[in-house]
């Protein structure tokens, strides 16, 4: 409590903690993820891009103008100039692309809204779980990580083809066989089951941080069980609602597995277009230009989601 | 558990004690209620009144109950034996948002979602009020606690203190039958909660509404009650204003929780009616108190002195009961009063508290003096537990 002018002690353990010129260091490290950003996602976009406005031509690679260093300033100058949106223009006037794109919205936004219903009783009931069961839980939620996407997917198809595990099961407490497999509905129950946890995670997270204070309050206010869940215990979710939401939208629209192995002829989802411009056509521009188009539209959720996480992580 | 004031003791609202009618009804009544949680009794047996009116508070260290006893008020707590009742009427069964009563969390559980003023409106709502009625209420609970013009904010722009008033604002709205305040002061610093002690009181006095606050802060308790129940073990140790606790302590448990004490072991040597005589190694001239219950001969007892009741001497009192020698062997100056810790010669300390009621004197005591201690045997209470 001496409140006189002499010079503070030395502490030179501050020194020992801190070497000097870490702080230097902690800069250089902060620059990492940008680093990460620009090498691995920067410029592989402006490959694309660059693609996108080049034209299809009978040669490997299947596209010109390509650009000759050798040539210097007026060779950039000539690559620019061949440059041009036709691939756009292209997708404009195929109404196929449209309807791709539609389709797609609508797989997406469907089974966003089913991955809701599903995965909200799901996370809500994890969450009121004692401590014990809950890591049980959560842990069976994440296994199925453990084992390769692809494989999962072939399982579907085991299961739903017309002689696979769905049917026998049918039969056996005599049923009628249902034809699944290649239809809209197996893309449905196969984006519903991969996406599952990727809403659960988020919606588990809102709910189990939520304090119990708060539904005894709500009851002692006059809330019934029911209504304390739609006035405290919902609202409260809503920032897990719009993550999970967002995390299952974004990747669905572009999703090329499910709809590949277990939709049919039918199943129209840009992913698939994608695959057939670049592999069948090998129309790297029509390909890339419809990869574009697909992120263009996607940045717009994908903000909403980033202004979401930050809201999310100032009100704690 | 019955404390007739014998004596004319500390700051008594004498108008207002329903407790002391016996055809006056109470609000609430527990009844022989226990409840125990795994093998552990949380609440044994208690039954206690509270009447209409009441500023009540339940006092203890934690893990004594009385946070059970409320919580089952509220209903979220089943109690395993006995009843409570509400108004006459039996409240088992009811869940928490059938119950007329209100409570104020220790954690206020602030809906972080809603501003204030629609935290307020919270239970009105519930009510199913007309629109204008709930605003009108809202406003007039902003009024109550102040905060008027912070009707749009959130939760988490408060401050601790604010926090407190929206949920205090909250659990009034509604117009309870009965407030209960678990620990409602615990999380604001000093200055503030003695400020809002007072406040609390001023407010229940306006509203004329009950109020039943737990808290293990016994100053809480004295300012704020007009009784205090004092819990020990899940048990009732004693009822009382809070001048009765504090003077007459009807165990060594209740005289040691509230406040400070110097106990005696003593042996009751004679009982003339009002003054008992014991005597005690610790105290070679005897002790003498004013007792008028009766205690018999050769028992043993505990006498009761308060720090404030002891006279510090530097020069020796005549020889007498309720005489000590001792020496100074620590003096705590905490600037409104002053504490000596006094070491006799068996080697206990004593504690003695002195107010400074001026700011120079002639003979400060100084550690290490030869100090007297006497104490008036009106000052001090014979303790049978």
């Amino acid at each position: 409590m001496s409140v006189t002018g002499a010079p503070r002690p030395r502490r030179p353990w501050r020194r020992l903690g801190r070497p000097r010129g870490s702080s230097s260091w902690e800069a250089r490290a902060a620059l990492l993820p940008y680093l990460w950003l620009g090498l691995f996602f920067f410029v592989p976009f402006l490959l694309v891009a660059k693609l996108s406005l080049s034209d299809v031509v009978l040669a490997i690679p299947p596209y010109a103008p390509r650009l000759d260093w050798s040539a210097g300033l007026p060779g950039l100058i000539a690559f620019v100039r061949a440059l041009d949106f036709e691939a756009y223009a292209r997708m404009g006037q195929d109404g196929l692309y449209l309807a791709a794109y539609l389709s797609s919205l609508k797989f997406a936004a469907v089974a966003t809204a089913i991955l809701l219903l599903v995965g909200y009783p799901l996370a809500y009931g994890m969450a009121r779980c004692g401590p014990s069961v809950r890591q049980a839980l959560l842990m069976a939620v994440i296994l199925p990580f453990w084992t390769s996407f692809l494989i999962r997917v072939y399982a579907w198809i085991a299961i739903l083809k017309p002689a696979g595990l769905l049917n026998m099961a049918l039969a056996q407490i005599g049923l009628p066989p249902v034809d699944i497999l290649n239809t809209d509905t197996a893309v449905y129950i196969g984006l519903v089951y991969a996406y599952l946890p990727f809403m659960v995670l988020p919606l588990y997270a809102v709910l189990e941080r939520q304090e119990a204070g708060l539904l005894e309050a709500a009851a002692d206010l006059g809330c019934t069980p029911f209504q304390s869940f739609w006035r405290v215990t919902f609202p409260l979710s809503l920032p897990g609602v719009a993550a999970g939401a967002l995390l299952c939208f974004i990747p669905m629209v572009g999703e090329f597995v499910i709809p590949d192995l277990l939709g049919g002829s039918g199943t129209l989802m840009l992913g698939k277009t994608i695959w057939t411009e670049f592999f069948s056509n090998r129309d790297w521009p029509a390909a890339s230009a419809v990869a574009i188009v697909l992120l263009a539209t996607l940045v717009i959720p994908i903000l909403l989601f980033q202004r979401q996480q930050t809201k999310m992580m100032e009100q704690r | 558990m019955n404390t007739k004031p014998r004596l004319n003791i500390g700051a008594v609202r004498s108008s207002f004690a329903p407790w002391a009618d016996p055809s006056a009804k109470p609000l609430v009544r527990f009844d022989q209620v226990t409840k125990r949680f795994g093998g552990e009794t949380a609440v044994d047996a208690v039954s206690l009144d509270i009447y209409e009116g009441e500023f009540f508070a339940l006092l203890g260290p934690s893990g004594c109950g009385k946070s059970t006893l409320m919580r089952m008020l509220a209903g979220f707590e089943t109690p395993d034996l006995g009843r409570i009742t509400l108004g006459g009427e039996d409240l088992a069964g009811r869940p928490p948002h059938l119950r007329p009563v209100n409570m104020m969390f220790q954690s206020y559980a602030l809906f972080p979602h809603l501003t204030v003023a629609q935290n307020i409106a919270f239970g009105l709502r519930q009510q199913k009020k007309p629109k204008d009625e709930i605003a009108a209420r809202v406003d007039e609970m902003l009024a109550l606690v102040r905060l008027e013009g912070l009707a749009h904010r959130k939760p988490h722009q408060l401050s601790g203190g604010q926090k407190q008033r929206v949920a205090l604002a909250r659990a009034i709205a509604p117009k309870p039958r009965m407030l209960l305040l678990d620990e409602p002061l615990g999380a604001l610093d000093r200055k503030l909660r003695e400020e809002t002690q007072f406040e609390l009181m001023a407010l229940q006095q306006r509203l004329g509404m009950t109020f039943l606050i737990v808290t293990h802060d016994q100053e809480e308790a004295m300012i704020t009650a007009d009784r205090i129940a004092v819990m020990r073990a899940g048990q009732l140790a004693q009822i009382g204003r809070p001048a009765e606790v504090y003077e007459a302590p009807n165990s060594r448990y209740v005289a040691d929780f509230i406040g400070d004490v110097n106990l005696f072991e003593a042996r009751v040597t004679e009982d003339d009616g009002d003054i008992i005589r014991l005597t005690s190694p610790e105290a070679p001239d005897g002790l003498e108190a004013i007792e008028d219950d009766e205690i018999a001969i050769g028992s043993t007892a505990w006498l009761a002195v308060r720090p404030e009741k002891m006279r510090v001497h530097l020069d020796p009192p005549p020889p007498g009961p309720n005489r000590l020698e001792g020496v100074v062997a620590d003096i705590g100056y905490l600037g409104d009063w002053t504490t000596y810790l006094v070491e006799l010669p068996g080697g206990r300390t004593i504690r003695a508290a002195r107010a400074n009621a001026s700011r120079v004197v002639d003979r400060p005591v100084d550690w290490d003096d030869r100090v007297w201690l006497t104490f008036a045997p009106d000052s001090a209470v014979v303790l049978t537990r």
